[in-house]
């Protein structure tokens, strides 16, 4: 790209639309801190940031392992399916010790996440239909598992887990913060990272290149599966409770929607995790603002559907033909 | 991959003589697995469950248990021919059903047009920022999801009503009533996918809607209208999903807000396992009709059992799934290789 030769006004709107392109999610996201801050009593309160955190990491961590697998140029829509199988693994186990509930839990994640990567690595499936198949199948399997009911869990350890604190942040939160700041380094730090930015860029030219390309695209699956597990896990340990029937209802689509949000194109090749954690939160304060300002729930959510699309529409490759 | 791909090694002859039959059956199982395995699950049925499985009464509760599903199949096999998707069609059929019961008020006509035209409308401005605007279809129609859905809440007073078609009204009776034994919504479905054919294999909307799909750049430099196609068939999947929503809401005389929620998935997975490509370019609607039957027939089926849970219904339609489009990839991968392809 030589931009020298044009006209340096061309130059300096093409310069605007980038930054809006980039930025767009931050300054969104800080523009709605603000006016929060001067529109709505009580925003700043430590139990209302306390308690918007805890609805978010979910999603923050959900959304972390599907922009991994969004840049091999996947998706997986089986993340909600996980969760509920992970919510039944810990009304199966927690009898025994709310660790070995946890564990198989993760286990039940990553048992998921090598089934769709599977598929979708060796047997070339796309990765839309692989995952639809554990997207209708999960849940089904979960409610088999605790026999169609919701399972109440009374677990000192697991409730802990849901309602402690550190230093007043939320622990759920606190885990969506670690692993975010870990999912960061390994995009960007690692020849993994690396791997999954040049799989998704271009699946061709990186299996020429001799990259590990099926064992990349398998681990990014198991990620986001274990990941989506672990949301499951946080769900129902505030709660206190297994339900199947909606544990991680319709998550894939708010995981999606702050990927793209955050900047990361659904065609691949890149990863941005930064933004997707922005996305997460943006979507969330964009709900919680309409409805402290007295908006219906169906107002919130067609208010949502425009900013969906006016995010995707600015960010769109304005070089495509 | 695409048309014009210069890299590639010219295709090798293809030789004269006949196929051997077990090629035959392979092409055959690979384009459309999901016959074989139909035929496979109604044997079965009615080896187990006979005269309660095979009477014409229970196949014709099936069929018109199928028919919303089938209407809204044969607008996404359109669409995802043309290598786009539609999420948003299971809002779509919930915002057509509470509009056809809310508009029911006024009249029987009114019940009718506003819910076709309400959807055809949001339809067509799906296609209009996905044609013009080129912007990705999944993420358009993700949108489109969350506003049809936030919509037929607001119509419902936020899911607190459930609105009630007046009796007298004869709407309902497109729902209700019966032709020659079978409900009226499988003659409509079958009519929507009659329809569906002659565009597709006997008008040039359906040769440019797999030209799209195969590759849009051959079909732009080939003279095809790809901006027009786009919004056109989009406006045809809003249509059929109002047109499924008014059926739905006929039937039960009323348009509950919640319902079709999953609908979306359940189509694609209908046109996947009939064996149409996601990718585009490849497919049919023949294998749709089958896609849809098998899903109704499992349905059935898991009924029929009766002391089985719902979800079992929902383990053995994802599992049927993964291996009709295990087996669909297989069967495509092996006959590549023998191209020449390349595999990976």
């Amino acid at each position: 790209m030589t931009t020298l030769s044009r006209p340096a006004q061309l130059v300096s709107t093409e310069r605007a639309g980038t930054f809006i392109r980039e930025k767009g999610v931050y300054l969104a996201l800080g523009a709605l801190v603000l006016f929060n801050l001067i529109a709505t009593p009580n925003f700043a309160s430590l139990r209302n940031v306390q308690l918007q955190l805890v609805q978010v990491s979910p999603v923050v961590i959900v959304a972390l392992g599907m922009a991994l697998v969004i840049g091999t140029e996947g998706i997986d829509l089986s993340v909600g399916a996980t969760m509920a199988l992970a919510a039944s693994m810990v009304s199966l186990f927690v009898d025994r010790s709310p660790w070995i509930a946890i564990g198989m839990a993760l286990v039940a994640g990553v048992v998921a996440g090598l089934l769709n990567g599977s598929l979708v690595a060796f047997l070339g499936i796309q990765p839309i239909v692989a995952t639809l198949g554990l997207f209708v199948a999960g849940r089904g399997v979960a409610l088999a598992f605790t026999k169609g009911r919701l399972v109440e869990i009374f677990d000192p350890t697991l409730e802990a887990l849901g309602r402690e604190r550190l230093l007043g942040v939320p622990i759920s939160a606190v885990i969506a913060l670690i692993l975010g700041i870990a999912i960061a380094i390994v995009v960007r730090r690692t020849s993994f990272g690396r791997n999954i930015i040049a799989i998704g860029g271009n699946r061709r030219a990186a299996v020429g290149a001799g990259l590990p390309v099926r064992p990349v695209i398998v681990s990014v699956y198991v990620i986001c599966g274990a990941l989506a597990a672990l949301a499951g896990v946080l769900v129902t340990s505030r709660s206190a409770a297994a339900d199947p029937s909606f544990v991680g209802l319709l998550i894939e689509l708010s995981a999606i929607t702050a990927v793209v949000v955050g900047g990361t194109p659904l065609t691949g090749g890149r990863v941005r995790v930064l933004g997707t954690v922005a996305g997460a939160l943006l979507m969330q304060l964009v709900f919680s603002t309409l409805i402290r300002h007295d908006l219906s729930d169906s107002d919130a959510r067609m208010v949502q559907a425009a900013i969906i699309v006016a995010a995707v529409y600015f960010q769109r490759d304005r070089g495509a033909r | 991959m695409s048309a014009i791909d210069v890299s590639r090694p010219p295709a090798p002859p293809v030789e004269d003589q006949p196929q051997r039959r077990s090629e035959l059956v392979l092409g055959f199982m690979r384009r459309t697995p999901a016959v074989p395995v139909l035929l496979v699950v109604l044997v079965g049925g009615a080896l187990v469950f006979g005269g309660s499985f095979l009477s014409a009464r229970n196949f014709a509760s099936m069929a018109v248990a199928s028919s919303f599903l089938l209407i809204i199949s044969v607008g996404m096999t359109l669409v995802i021919i043309s290598g786009g998707i539609d999420l948003s069609v299971g809002s779509m059929l919930a915002l057509g059903a509470v509009l056809t019961a809310y508009a029911a008020r006024w009249g029987s006509v009114p019940a009718i047009v506003v819910p076709l035209a309400v959807c055809t409308l949001i339809g067509a401005t799906q296609g209009l920022l996905i044609g013009k605007g080129r912007m990705p279809p999944f993420i358009v129609t993700l949108a489109g999801l969350l506003f049809a859905r936030g919509l037929a809440f607001k119509v419902s007073d936020n899911g607190n009503i459930t609105h009630v078609i007046p009796s007298g009204e004869w709407v309902t009776a497109l729902g209700q009533s019966r032709f020659l034994g079978v409900g009226l919504p499988a003659w409509i479905a079958l009519g929507a996918l009659l329809v569906g054919m002659v565009i597709l294999y006997r008008l040039r909307f359906g040769l440019s809607t797999y030209a799209i799909g195969g590759s849009e750049e051959a079909a732009l430099l080939m003279g095809v209208r790809v901006v027009r196609m786009k919004i056109l068939l989009y406006t045809l999947m809003g249509l059929l999903c109002g047109i499924a929503g008014l059926l739905v809401a006929a039937r039960s005389s009323s348009g509950l807000s919640t319902i079709g929620s999953g609908l979306e998935l359940k189509a694609i997975a209908a046109v996947v396992i009939g064996g149409t490509l996601l990718t585009g370019g490849f497919g049919g609607l023949t294998g749709t009709l089958a896609g849809v039957f098998l899903l109704g027939v499992i349905e059935n089926l898991i009924n029929q059992i009766g002391t089985l849970s719902s979800f079992y219904q929902l383990v053995v339609s994802g599992t049927f799934l993964i291996f009709v489009v295990s087996a669909q990839s297989l069967f495509a991968r092996r006959e590549l290789r023998r191209s020449g392809e390349v595999v990976f």
